[in-house]
C-alpha cells in the first residue's frame, strides 16, 4: 500500500518488533545498541541515513568528570555545576544520575572506537567549556569536556553507528514517522511509518516505541539546527494527547556565525577565544566578571545581545560580534580546531587564524521536550500526579528528563543522549523480560495516526509549506527570541492562531509516492508548527526571568512561584505547574542560589 | 534566505536540473529553471536549490546540516561531484549556468537522489567498526597523541559518497571493487593502534578486485569535499600486503 492513497486501517500492513526507535541520531542508536546486544527484534526508524543525523553537528565535546585532565575532579562537582547551569529547575535525580553514570558511558564509546584526542599520557584529551567549577564553584574553572578535536559530535555519532552494524541492529533507513498508535488505554502501540524511497505505508506493531527525533530548532529563522531538525517527536506527542515540560527554554548559542547561522563550538573560547565589541572591548569581563567568557551560555548571549542592543556591536550595521582566536597561534587553532576553520572560511570568509569570526547568538537547543523519568518512560500529568505512559520512551533532545532545566552547559547533550538512551534501552530489556501485555490497538486507534496523511493526499488547494514556514519562523525569531516581553508574545501568539488553519490545511501538489519530498517537508511543518505554539504559550506564561527565558517585563527569578517545571497540552493549550525534582540519592540537594559566574 | 529581496540587488541565474520521478516520467529530462540570487553576496548551491524548490515543489534531493558534515547533498555540480551546501555559486557556476545532476554511477531514485545501498553495502564489507579481542580495561585504552594523529584524515569522512561515484573503477565494479569511501574506512581501522583484527582486515582485501582494482586515478582526492586522500589511504594498505607477502 502506497503513502498518496486514501488509506484505509484495515488494508493496512503491519511490521511487528518487540521495540522500535524513532530517530537514529545519537539518543536513538545508544538505545538500540543496548537492545540489539540484548537479542530483542528492534528496528530504528531514521528519517535520514543515521549518520546523517544532527548529532554528527556537535564539535567541543562531551562533558564528564573522568579525571583524565584532573585526576581530583568529581563528579558531584559536575552535578553542581549543572544545577546551577539549569537554573535550579534541571531534575537533581536526573542530573545525579547523568553525572555519576557518565564516566562509563564515556569509556564505553572509548571502547567502541571513538577517535577522541590525547593528551601526552595517551589519556582521552579534555577542555575547559562555560559554567564548569571546581570544588563546587569555589575552585576555580575546571578542565571536564572529553573532545575528538571539535568533531567530537561526528566521531560519536560514527562510532555508534558502526557499533550498531557491529551489533547487528536492524535499520529502516530514510522511513518516515507520521504518528504513534495509542491503544484504547492510551499505551503506545507503535507507529504509522513509510518508506520514504518507495512509498510503503506499514503499521509498525510494537511493544515499546522509544522517541528519539531529537530538537525543532527549525522553528527560528536563525539556528545553528539542521534543516531536518523539525520536531517530529513533540508533535507526535502533542497530537497524542501527551504534554511537553519546560518548552519555553530555547538556547541561545552565543556563537552562530553571522549571516549563516552555523555554530562555532564554546570550545574556541575553551581553547582561550574571546569576545569583543566594536570598540574592541572584551565586554564579558563586565558581565561575568569570573568566568568571562566561559560563563553560562544564556548569560554570553544576553550580554551580546544587550552590546548589539546598546550600539555597541561590530561592523557598518553594528548588528554582530567578534570571536578572536589568532592570539593561539596558528598550530593550536589547526591541530584543536580544524573544523572551526573550515567552517569559517567557507561560511565567513575568514580565516580564524588571522582573523576575527563574527558571530551573533543563535538559536541552537530545546531544553523542553517531552517529560520522562530517568528509565526514559514517558510521563503525563493526570489531576496533578505523574503517570507513566505505557509503551513509550523518550531520550535525547526530544526528552525533558530534566537534566538541562532553564538552561544546558556545553558538552551535557552529548552525554544526555548516551546516558539516557542507554538507560531507556536497559529499562526496556528489563521490561520484556517481564513480559508485555497491551491490548491490541482498534482500526479507529490507527485510522488517529492516518488523519495528516489522508488530509495531504486528499488537499486540492491552500497555501504551500515554504510559505507558512517563514512566517512562522519570522514570528517565532521577533516574538519569543533572547529578550521576551509580553505584548510581543501576545503579538506573536495571536500570528500563530491564525496560521493553524492554514498549516492544517497544507496544500501538497505533487502527490507522488516516490521519494516526495514535498510531503515530508508538509509533515515536518506541521510538528514544528505544535512545538512553536507550545513554545509561544508557555513562554507568556512563564512569569519570571530564568536561565535561557529573559523577559524584559519581569526581569528577576522568581522562586516563590517558579521553581516549578511548566507543563503544556495543546488540546486546551493550558499550562500547569509540575514540581522540580530536588531529592538526589547520594548527595544532599543544591539549594537555590543567586547564579553569578 | 528571505524570499523578498529587493529587484536591484538580484540575477537571473538560469539552473538546469537532471528531473525524473520514475512514477510519473517514462525517462529522464533536464529541467531550466530560472532563479533570482543576490547580487552582492555569494550563496550556496544548496541556497539556489532552495530557491529553485520554491518554484518547483516536486523538486527532490536530500539536505540536512546545510553545513557539509552530514554528507547528505553530495551531487554532480557542472560536471564535479561536491556538496551542494559548501559549494558557492561563484565557484560552480560557468557561464552563468549551474547544472545539476545527480552523482553518477549509482542508480537514480528520484531527481539529485540516487540508491546509496551499493555504496553502503560495499562499506560493510570493510567492517567498518573496532574490532578487539582483549579485555576492555575499566578506562580507556592509550593511545599516545602520535598514534592518534595517524587518523586524522580519515575518521573525518562524512560517507558523502562524492568519491566513490567519481571513480571509473567503482563504476565498471562497484559491486566487486570496495571504492575509495570503504577503502579509506578500511585503513582508518588498521591505522588505529587499539584495533586488534589487522590480518584478518588485509586477508579480506586479497582477491583482485576489492582493493586492487584501484589504479590510482585519484579522481576520489580531486572531488573529497573534506580535503581526504582515499588514494594514499589505498596505497597504505597495498604496501601492507606486499610487505606480508614478502615476510
Amino acid at each position: 500500500m502506497k503513502v498518496n492513497e486514501i488509506i484505509n486501517p484495515k488494508d493496512l500492513p503491519v511490521m511487528e518488533f518487540d521495540s522500535i526507535i524513532i530517530g537514529g541520531g545519537g539518543a536513538g542508536l545508544r538505545a538500540s545498541l543496548q537492545l540489539a546486544e540484548s537479542g530483542l527484534n528492534t528496528a530504528v526508524i531514521s528519517k535520514v541515513f543515521p549518520t546523517r543525523s544532527h548529532t554528527v553537528s556537535a564539535q567541543g565535546g562531551i562533558t564528564c568528570a573522568i579525571q583524565s585532565d584532573d585526576p581530583d575532579d568529581d563528579w558531584r562537582w559536575h552535578m553542581f555545576d549543572t544545577v546551577k547551569g539549569s537554573d535550579y529547575i534541571g531534575d537533581q535525580e536526573a542530573i545525579e544520575y547523568m553525572c555519576s553514570e557518565g564516566p562509563k558511558a564515556v569509556f564505553e564509546l572509548e571502547h567502541m572506537g571513538l577517535p577522541f584526542s590525547r593528551t601526552e599520557e595517551g589519556k582521552i584529551y579534555q577542555r575547559p567549556f562555560g559554567g564548569q567549577s571546581k570544588d563546587y564553584g569555589k575552585g576555580g574553572q575546571a578542565t571536564r569536556t572529553c573532545a575528538a578535536a571539535d568533531r567530537t559530535g561526528h566521531s560519536l555519532l560514527h562510532t555508534l553507528y558502526q557499533a550498531n552494524l557491529k551489533a547487528g541492529t536492524k535499520f529502516l533507513n530514510e522511513w518516515f514517522a507520521v504518528d504513534m498508535v495509542l491503544n484504547e488505554d492510551g499505551a503506545v502501540v507503535g507507529v504509522i511509518a513509510f518508506e520514504i524511497e518507495s512509498g510503503e505505508i506499514f503499521y509498525i506493531r510494537s511493544k515499546s516505541t522509544v522517541l528519539a527525533t531529537g530538537g525543532a530548532g527549525r522553528i527560528y529563522a536563525s539556528t545553528t539546527n539542521a534543516l531536518i531538525n523539525s520536531g517530529d517527536g513533540i508533535g507526535m506527542a502533542l497530537r497524542a494527547g501527551l504534554p511537553v515540560q519546560d518548552i519555553e527554554m530555547w538556547q541561545f548559542h552565543p556563537t552562530g556565525i553571522y549571516g549563516a547561522g552555523t555554530l562555532v563550538t564554546e570550545g574556541c573560547r575553551g581553547e582561550g577565544g574571546y569576545l569583543l565589541n566594536k570598540d574592541g572591548e572584551r565586554f564579558m569581563e563586565r558581565y561575568a566578571p569570573n568566568s568571562k567568557d566561559l560563563a553560562g551560555r544564556d548569560v554570553v548571549a544576553r550580554s551580546m545581545a544587550l552590546e548589539i542592543l546598546e550600539g555597541r556591536g561590530c561592523g557598518p550595521n553594528k548588528d554582530h560580534i567578534q570571536l578572536r582566536l589568532d592570539h593561539l597561534g596558528p598550530e593550536l587553532i589547526y591541530q584543536r580546531l580544524p573544523g572551526i576553520v573550515e567552517l569559517s572560511k567557507t561560511f565567513a570568509g575568514v580565516d580564524p587564524a588571522v582573523q576575527p569570526i563574527p558571530v551573533v547568538p543563535t538559536c541552537h537547543y530545546m531544553m523542553g521536550g517531552v517529560p520522562t523519568n530517568i528509565n526514559g518512560q514517558v510521563i503525563t500529568v493526570k489531576d496533578g500526579q505523574d503517570t507513566i505512559i505505557e509503551g513509550l520512551y523518550a531520550a535525547g533532545e526530544v526528552a525533558c528528563v530534566s537534566v538541562h532545566g532553564g538552561n544546558r552547559l556545553g558538552g551535557n547533550s552529548l552525554l544526555d543522549l548516551v546516558v539516557f538512551g542507554r538507560s531507556a534501552g536497559l529499562h526496556i530489556e528489563e521490561t520484556m523480560k517481564q513480559g508485555v501485555n497491551l491490548k491490541k490497538a482498534s482500526n479507529d486507534d490507527i485510522e488517529k495516526a492516518l488523519e495528516r496523511l489522508n488530509r495531504l493526499n486528499a488537499s486540492t488547494e491552500g497555501e504551500q509549506v515554504a510559505v507558512l514556514k517563514e512566517r512562522m519562523q519570522q514570528n517565532m525569531q521577533n516574538n519569543f527570541g533572547v529578550f521576551r516581553r509580553e505584548d510581543l508574545m501576545e503579538k506573536g501568539i495571536k500570528k500563530l492562531d491564525d496560521l493553524r488553519g492554514e498549516v492544517e490545511n497544507i496544500f501538497l501538489q505533487d502527490k507522488s509516492a516516490t521519494f516526495n519530498t514535498a510531503r515530508i517537508e508538509a509533515l515536518e511543518m506541521q510538528n514544528l508548527f505544535e512545538v512553536a505554539e507550545a513554545t509561544a504559550v508557555t513562554a507568556n506564561e512563564r512569569k519570571e526571568s530564568r536561565g535561557a527565558h529573559a523577559r524584559d517585563d519581569y526581569p528577576d527569578r522568581n522562586d516563590d512561584d517558579w521553581l516549578k517545571h511548566s507543563i503544556y497540552f495543546s488540546a486546551t493549550k493550558e499550562v500547569s505547574k509540575r514540581d522540580v525534582n530536588r531529592r538526589p540519592k547520594t548527595v544532599q540537594a543544591f539549594q537555590p542560589m543567586v547564579r553569578s559566574y | 534566505m528571505s524570499s523578498v529581496i529587493p529587484v536591484a540587488q538580484v540575477k537571473t541565474l538560469r539552473m538546469s536540473i537532471y528531473r525524473y520521478d520514475p512514477s510519473v516520467d517514462d525517462k529522464p529530462y533536464m529541467q531550466d529553471i530560472d532563479v533570482e540570487v543576490p547580487n552582492d553576496k555569494d550563496i550556496m548551491v544548496l541556497d539556489a536549490l532552495h530557491l529553485a524548490k520554491a518554484i518547483e515543489p516536486s523538486l527532490s534531493y536530500r539536505r540536512s546540516c546545510r553545513e557539509g558534515v552530514c554528507g547528505s547533498d553530495g551531487m554532480n555540480i557542472n560536471g564535479k561531484n561536491g556538496l551542494a551546501c559548501i559549494t558557492p555559486l561563484s565557484e560552480a557556476v560557468k557561464r552563468n549556468k549551474l547544472t545539476l545532476r545527480p552523482m553518477p554511477g549509482l542508480p537514480v531514485i528520484r531527481d539529485l537522489i540516487v540508491d546509496m545501498k551499493l555504496f553502503y553495502d560495499q562499506l560493510e564489507k570493510v567492517q567498518p567498526y573496532l574490532i578487539t579481542k582483549s579485555e576492555n580495561p575499566e578506562k580507556e585504552r592509550v593511545q599516545t597523541p602520535e598514534e592518534r594523529d595517524e587518523l586524522d584524515g580519515l575518521y573525518e569522512c562524512i560517507l558523502c559518497g562524492c568519491c566513490s561515484t567519481s571513480c571509473p573503477s567503482f563504476w565498471w565494479n562497484p559491486d566487486k571493487f570496495l571504492g575509495p569511501a570503504a577503502l579509506l574506512q578500511s585503513w582508518r581501522f588498521i591505522a588505529d593502534t587499539r584495533d586488534e583484527a589487522t590480518e584478518e582486515r588485509l586477508d579480506d582485501l586479497e582477491d583482485a578486485f576489492s582493493l586492487y582494482r584501484c589504479h590510482g586515478i585519484m579522481n576520489c582526492v580531486t572531488v573529497c569535499p573534506k580535503g581526504l586522500n582515499p588514494t594514499e589511504a589505498i596505497s597504505n594498505i597495498r604496501n601492507k600486503l606486499i610487505a606480508r607477502k614478502r615476510q
